[in-house]
């Protein structure tokens, strides 16, 4: 074990550990709050970050020694009633531009399940303004992931890791974006209540689509859905009649045939000229007669179609993989070069140098 | 540096064909060309447009509109002017694309031909400000059809692309169906406006002189109005679905321009001028 100071990440994620580990791992905030007290600048823990996610739990410091990681993971362990050899056989340990550069990877979002999804950025933006908050970030961690911030926008920005939606929902709200170019005053029909239907309803709404009406055989089901959604319910026995009053219909039902003839369609169609009509089928059998994709302006995806793009969109992220890792190892070893001075400077007890 | 019309009309070229090139390598590579170098590519090729037709126009003592090199060459200069006018404003994605590929196309096959470029005499217009006027702006109305006709393609590539359901690659980089349809319809309202407003002001002059005017030349102009204005009506009262709206201006675009040839052909055969090349 060496006594030299050390930037480190000890952790485990989707990578390393099965579900039935990662369950294990979470902290919760008391927890988080215990190991914060125990683990101190004074346990020679200088400054230390979690990154706390269902797919991950990684500890990102500053530590006196290596000893002192080892220290930290006991601690852990003990905290969490976990076998210290179970979660060695599954942590992923890392120092130096090495921890800089998984950092980077996680917040550009190459290590994520669904690489190049978002929401991970936004997860280690929350570690780090809650190691603020806690008083754990101190000059090392403050430069590294404000540095690594900036340059996971560049990895996105610089490659198509980001590119193409990945999710049904997301695939949905693109489409729908290519035929409308915004969803501002896009009127959404759901029919039905399924999960898929729902999620993509909010997916729209979160574009700014709206105003949205639920319909579904069952009165009672559509009003409780509408009112979650802040949306308005519509009778199912008039649904064909106001098709043409939307513009995007999106079809959940569990119905056993389709609920929308071609015939209905082409009323709609009739009823709304020169105006396109996006049919999102998410439902098994479908709710859409599939004949209704031959109507001039109209637009009928159903689930494979949308599972399909996603794929290609996945693929097409992977394919990105390598560049962007590419970038990751040149900025990480880019940032390392400053970072470290910063650690021998702290460990003879001079003043760190200014930032460049 | 003592350039020709012709050379700076080959430098303008040179720009288009650079920024078709620069868009079709990043299209190439997946990815989207940057707006502002295709921005900078059109407006230099423009500049030296203008360059060349002001030359020339000095040499013509009026606008160059004599023959099919210089109609093309006003078409071209006519789409690449009103892209400057309008792309930034509407930020459609891929326009100054296809714009550069268009007056690439015409500055360049125009260029190719020097049979186009035959000699006519100066002053074809005869000093009248109002004729000149008039065929300037009926000109410029066709360089609002090739715009016309670009958005109309893209429209015909974006539903082709949705109906596929291959919507990857560089589909994606294509404006939203009805993004397209918004600005072909408000091309196709401009462009019957400026033909509109070209017959009339040429009616102005020709109709106390019958005599002067080109049976051939006048019969295909005011086909091209009436078939624009047909088309327009036809979408206004939702006949003409958005598709076939942009199958119609393609196909009326390309007649128009075809028809250029024979209308300039049937003049009435006039003494060279001294040369068509300014030194």
């Amino acid at each position: 074990m060496s006594g030299q100071p050390t930037l480190f990440v000890l952790g485990a994620s989707h990578r390393t550990a099965p579900l039935a580990l990662r369950e294990k791992l979470a902290l919760t905030p008391e927890k988080a709050a215990a190991l914060h007290a125990r683990m101190g600048p004074a346990a020679g823990l200088r400054e230390l970050a979690v990154l706390n996610t269902c797919n991950r739990l990684e500890f990102y410091g500053v530590a006196a020694s290596a000893e002192v990681v080892v220290q930290l993971e006991r601690e852990y362990c003990a905290l969490q009633d976990l076998a210290v050899a179970e979660f060695a056989a599954a942590r992923r340990h890392a120092a130096g531009s090495d921890a800089i550069a998984h950092l980077l990877s996680v917040a550009a979002g190459l290590d994520s399940q669904m690489v190049g999804e978002n929401e991970i950025f936004g997860q280690v933006k929350d570690a780090y303004a809650d190691a603020q908050a806690r008083g754990g970030a101190g000059p090392v961690l403050h430069r590294v992931f404000q540095k690594v911030f900036q340059h996971a926008k560049h990895v996105r920005t610089h490659t198509a890791v980001a590119e193409g939606q990945v999710s049904i929902a997301g695939v949905a709200v693109g489409l729908a974006l290519s035929i409308y170019g915004k969803l501002e005053g896009v009127r959404v029909l759901l029919l039905g209540t399924g999960d898929i239907g729902e999620k993509t309803a909010r997916a729209f709404q979160s574009r700014g689509a709206g105003p949205l009406t639920v319909a579904n055989r069952t009165a009672e089901r559509a009003m409780a859905l509408a009112a979650e959604l802040g949306a308005s319910a519509l009778p199912w026995e008039l649904v064909a009649s106001r098709l043409a009053d939307h513009d995007i219909v999106v079809g959940s039902t569990s119905a056993p045939h389709a609920v929308v003839s071609s015939a209905q369609a082409a009323a709609a169609m009739r009823a709304r000229p020169g105006q396109p009509l996006f049919f999102i089928d998410l439902a098994l059998p479908r709710d859409i007669e599939p004949e209704t994709a031959k109507l001039e302006n109209v637009f009928l995806y159903n689930l494979d179609d949308l599972a399909k793009i996603a794929e290609e969109n996945r693929v097409a992220r992977e394919a990105e993989v390598g560049q962007a890792r590419a970038i990751v190892a040149e900025k990480a070893a880019q940032l390392w070069r400053q970072i470290e001075p910063r650690l021998t400077a702290d460990r003879s007890g001079a003043p760190p140098p200014a930032a460049r | 540096m003592n350039l020709t019309d012709r050379n700076w009309l080959w430098l303008a070229a040179a720009c288009y064909l650079t920024g078709f090139a620069l868009g079709t390598v990043a299209l190439l590579q997946g990815r989207r060309h940057s707006r502002a170098a295709m921005l900078i590519t059109l407006a230099a090729g423009y500049a030296f447009q203008c360059f060349g037709l002001y030359v020339r126009g000095l040499a013509v003592k009026g606008c160059p509109l004599g023959n099919t090199f210089e109609i093309f060459q006003f078409t071209a200069w006519s789409a690449a002017s009103l892209y400057l006018v309008i792309g930034p404003t509407f930020r459609l994605s891929l326009l100054g694309y296809f714009t550069a590929m268009l007056s690439a196309v015409l500055t360049l096959v125009s260029l190719a031909f020097p049979a186009w470029d035959q000699p006519y005499k100066s002053g074809v217009f005869g000093g009248n400000p109002w004729i000149e006027f008039h065929a300037a702006i009926a000109l410029f109305s066709y360089g609002v059809f090739a715009l016309l006709a670009l958005t109309s393609g893209m429209f015909l590539l974006r539903n082709y692309s949705l109906k596929s359901k291959r919507v990857g690659g560089w589909f994606s980089f294509l404006p939203s169906i009805r993004d397209l349809d918004h600005i072909s319809v408000r091309l196709l309202i401009a462009g019957v406006t400026l033909l509109t407003a070209a017959l009339a002001v040429g009616a102005v002059y020709w109709l106390p002189h019958p005599e002067t005017v080109n049976t051939a030349k006048l019969l295909t102009t005011v086909s091209v109005w009436l078939a624009y204005t047909v088309a327009l009506a036809l979408r206004w009262r939702s006949v003409l679905p958005a598709r076939r709206l942009a199958w119609a201006c393609l196909g009326l675009f390309a007649a128009a321009l075809l028809s250029l040839a024979p209308v300039n052909a049937s003049r009435n055969p006039t003494p060279p001028r001294a040369a068509a090349s300014t030194p």
